[in-house]
């Protein structure tokens, strides 16, 4: 009798991209429902509309690369990267903001880098830094959350959308009227003039750690991230990395001077932090790759976070903390590599 | 009753993965009848092939010699049955890479007659190291666990270095396998005797005996045995089961914590790794005077519709085999020799049983292969390597050809176990790519040395010929010189002799 011949194990793998990716996505719906609770729906309106830029850019550069657009678009990645684009930007963002973004992220951090894999930033933080840098105005912008505010106005659906697509709010209602400051421009702001930070928390805008309403989008969004730990799609190195990172210095800071620093916990739970430690600074093809790596990894991501936070001109650090860090990856891969067994250095391979 | 999982060393990552023993491990050992026709290799075994010792036509015995070991390292081979010798000829085999090998094709006659033996049974112990070697290597006796090492020659190496231990390595890591199970719940006496043979020869007083957890019958088997024999050098170790910890450097870093050093053997760290099949089959030579001519094999997977374990003579087809156990299900798709992680694929079933062939392992389709996408660097891989390897890097440097980098990241170190691929979520199938790697480096260092060799013969060869050259060169200046010293001096001759002429003879113009 013959047989097909093929190369050992004979065992087929079970885990699989597509699969890892469905999962991340999976891990922020929870995330998705509190934000359009809090914050309407703008922010299903950008995703959709990074989806749809993220899924032509990649179905383009594939087509042009000459390779399969199937497989490409199969592995859901493009989809993830749209998606934590959204979750980054404010829930009102012009469509062209949302779109610029995508295709930045995808044409030209993912696909001139050569594609998935290669690329050395992460797709998602690198357009979000070019529309924060391109369009500072459109990234300020943040509407209130609902949280029971007597002057709260609710963004219907129908202004999101007008907004989302022109630009504009519809004639009765001014963007002075919607806009509130995010927790963390206001706390900066305010720290810088002379403000303490227990005055600052005592505002009603303020909830146990972060601001109200954003905090609980925080906290679901950990819940995700926990979940993706529970299931290794993810490991704990880099999530426990940032929190380190981010905790220790600003730990230190309040213990020292309680008046003039926002508490860890305020950094905790304010902006991207979050959604950095569990879904962007785990990309795995961006971040470094052993264990001892990525926990240095997460450290600097996590320290770069704060200080830009307390002393940049951003109100977030979050996408230049992992652009940095991505940079550094090569070092940190290089000068953490494990001791192969057997052999006596530790982080050194012989020869190397 | 069952020994204590503690006191053992770390292994870094492994597999926890589905067994699928119990397919082939509820009934006793089945005895394969002798076939018409044996097909035995004459290598079958890491080294020099063995002198062929019998003609086209012959008639042979059962356990006689009919290949010889030639060279350093090397193991005779026998005949696993009496008949007729039709033929020596190349023939498939399952090797890495395909292919035929020369064998010795024997017209079983069906007696099954055996020769006698040469000389009588004497007890070990009455024997010194040197002769028990000796013996040793005259049972064709080799590696069982996979590796086929000359057992005799790896005896001797080691007995010239400082020992502590003897590790039996009965683990099994590899799913489907169970042929050491099985071996150890019906022959423990066997491979206990042969433990002991082993450290007579050696001269150690400390023998391991490493069961996998998940073979408690085994254990038992051999703790019985062991009570018994009231031999209190040995101990049995109960090891965890994860793979590959049955990859000899894994097995005594879990036995001994100690890592054995890259480029180096276990016996750097004081220790002997014999499979349990090999001291069995030491004990049945030794004490009983049967040569190495048949072994136990696992045979199973989906494509088998009554997996169970045969004891099979060397030589028989793999399709007697499987015929045997009640031939292949509907769907069948890869012939495997050896395990589902590190065993070869094979394209005929007309290949033999060797000394080597633990396992044949018959897959339907029911594995779904995916296609291989980029590597996304998620690291798992590196999680699981045993080695502590980082693969992904590997990869990204194999697909480079970048050798210096390959080296300085371990390329070399790789045990090819097959964990990365398992876990790998893009389905890249790098044990194969690191094999090719591995294959290409030594192929580099082969021309490096070949290269090496002929510059310096190209040097020599310039050497000689300016040696040459010069001596010549001083040889002409000699020559001219002479010449020179002598021309000046037969022209003043000359000279003189004229002007004596004309003084003599003034008036003749």
């Amino acid at each position: 009798m013959e047989f097909a011949r093929r190369d050992a194990p004979f065992i087929a793998p079970k885990a699989n991209v597509a699969s890892i990716m469905r999962q991340v996505l999976y891990a922020l719906m929870p995330a998705t429902i509190v934000h359009v609770w809090f914050f309407g729906a703008g922010l299903v309106f950008n995703m959709l509309i990074a989806i749809m830029f993220c899924i032509g850019g990649e179905a383009g550069m594939m087509l042009a690369r000459g390779k399969s657009i199937r497989v490409a678009l199969g592995d859901f990645s493009a989809i993830v990267t749209a998606i934590i684009i959204a979750f980054a930007l404010p829930p009102l963002t012009p469509w062209w903001v949302t779109a610029t973004a995508a295709l930045f992220g995808i044409v030209v951090a993912k696909h001139l880098y050569g594609g998935l894999g290669f690329n050395i930033f992460n797709p998602a933080m690198a357009g979000y830094v070019v529309v924060l840098v391109a369009f500072p105005v459109h990234l300020n912008f943040w509407v209130a959350p609902r949280i029971g505010d007597l002057d709260y106005h609710y963004v219907t659906i129908f202004e999101t959308l007008s907004y989302t697509l022109t630009g504009t709010l519809p004639d009765y209602l001014t963007i002075d009227a919607i806009s509130r400051a995010s927790p963390l421009d206001a706390v900066k702001s305010a720290l810088s003039t002379m403000h303490t930070f227990a005055e600052i928390h005592a505002n009603p805008m303020m909830g146990d750690f972060g601001g109200r309403g954003w905090e609980w989008i925080s906290n679901y969004i950990a819940m995700g991230g926990v979940w993706l730990l529970l299931k290794r799609i993810i490991r704990w190195h880099i999530p426990l990395g940032v929190f380190a990172g981010l905790l220790v210095p600003s730990g230190l800071m309040y213990l020292i001077e309680a008046g003039n620093h926002a508490s860890p916990g305020f950094y905790l739970f304010s902006g991207g932090t979050m959604l950095c430690a569990f879904f962007v600074a785990t990309d795995p093809v961006s971040a470094a790759t052993s264990p001892r790596g990525r926990f240095v990894y997460g450290v600097g991501i996590g320290f770069l976070i704060y200080a830009i936070r307390r002393w940049g001109s951003y109100a977030d650090g979050v996408a230049f903390a992992v652009i940095l860090m991505n940079m550094a990856v090569p070092a940190i891969d290089y000068l953490t590599r494990p001791r192969i067994v057997g052999h006596i250095k530790h982080g050194k391979a012989p020869g190397a | 009753m069952s020994a204590p999982t503690f006191d053992l060393g770390n292994l870094h990552g492994g597999l926890r993965m589905p067994r699928r023993k119990d397919k082939s491990n509820k009934q006793p050992i089945q005895q394969v009848p002798v076939p018409q026709q044996l097909i035995i290799p004459i290598t079958q075994h890491v080294g020099d092939p063995a002198q062929v010792v019998v003609g086209i036509g012959e008639r042979v015995l059962k356990g006689q010699l009919i290949a010889e070991s030639d060279g350093p390292i090397s193991a005779p081979v026998h005949a696993s049955s009496s008949g007729k010798v039709v033929a020596i000829e190349p023939w498939p085999v399952s090797r890495r890479l395909g292919g035929n090998a020369p064998c010795i094709i024997i017209e079983c006659d069906g007696e099954d007659r055996a020769i006698e033996l040469s000389e009588p049974i004497t007890p070990y112990e009455s024997l010194d190291q040197e002769i028990l070697f000796q013996k040793i290597l005259q049972g064709g006796i080799v590696g069982l666990g996979g590796a086929v090492f000359p057992t005799a020659q790896k005896l001797m190496h080691a007995s010239i270095t400082p020992l502590e231990h003897l590790v039996l390595n009965g683990i099994e890591c590899e799913p489907y396998i169970t042929c050491d199970d099985m071996l150890m719940r019906e022959q423990a006496n066997d491979v206990l005797g042969g433990a002991q043979i082993l450290m007579h020869a050696l001269g150690v007083e400390h023998c391991f005996v490493a069961v996998e957890s998940d073979k408690p019958e085994a254990i038992h088997a051999i703790a019985d045995v062991m009570t018994a024999l009231q031999d209190d050098r040995i101990a049995l170790k109960q090891i965890p089961t994860i793979y590959p910890s049955g990859a000899e450097d894994q097995t005594v870093q879990l036995v001994t914590n100690k890592e054995v050093p890259t480029g180096g053997l276990p016996t750097d760290v004081g220790c002997v790794v014999q499979n349990v099949g090999t001291a069995a089959a030491v004990y049945r030579w030794i004490c009983k005077g049967e040569p190495l001519i048949s072994r136990v094999t696992t045979v199973t997977g989906d494509g088998i519709a009554a997996p169970m374990n045969v004891s099979a003579r060397i030589g028989t087809t793999v399709a007697d085999i499987i015929n045997f156990v009640g031939g292949y299900t509907e769907n069948v798709h890869h012939l495997v020799i050896g395990g589902p992680m590190t065993g070869r694929s094979v394209t005929t079933d007309r290949i033999p049983l060797v000394k080597a062939t633990n396992c044949i392992l018959v897959m339907s389709d029911e594995e779904q292969f995916g296609h291989e996408q980029p590597c996304i660097r998620c690291g798992d891989c590196a999680s699981v390597c045993p080695v502590q390897l980082l693969p992904q890097q590997l990869f990204w440097y194999a697909c480079a050809d970048n050798e210096a980098k390959l080296r300085g990241y371990g390329l070399m170190d790789c045990i090819e176990c097959g964990c990365c691929d398992l876990v790998c979520p893009s389905h890249i199938p790098l044990t194969a790519d690191f094999r090719m790697a591995k294959a290409r480096m030594r192929e580099l260092a082969d021309e490096k040395a070949r290269a090496e060799r002929s510059r310096q013969r190209y040097e020599a060869h310039t050497e000689r010929l300016e040696k040459e050259q010069m001596l010549r060169a001083q040889q002409l200046e000699a020559q001219k010189q002479a010449a020179r010293e002598g021309g000046s001096k037969a022209i003043r001759d000359i000279l003189e002799r004229t002007s004596k002429k004309d003084a003599q003879d003034p008036g003749e113009d």
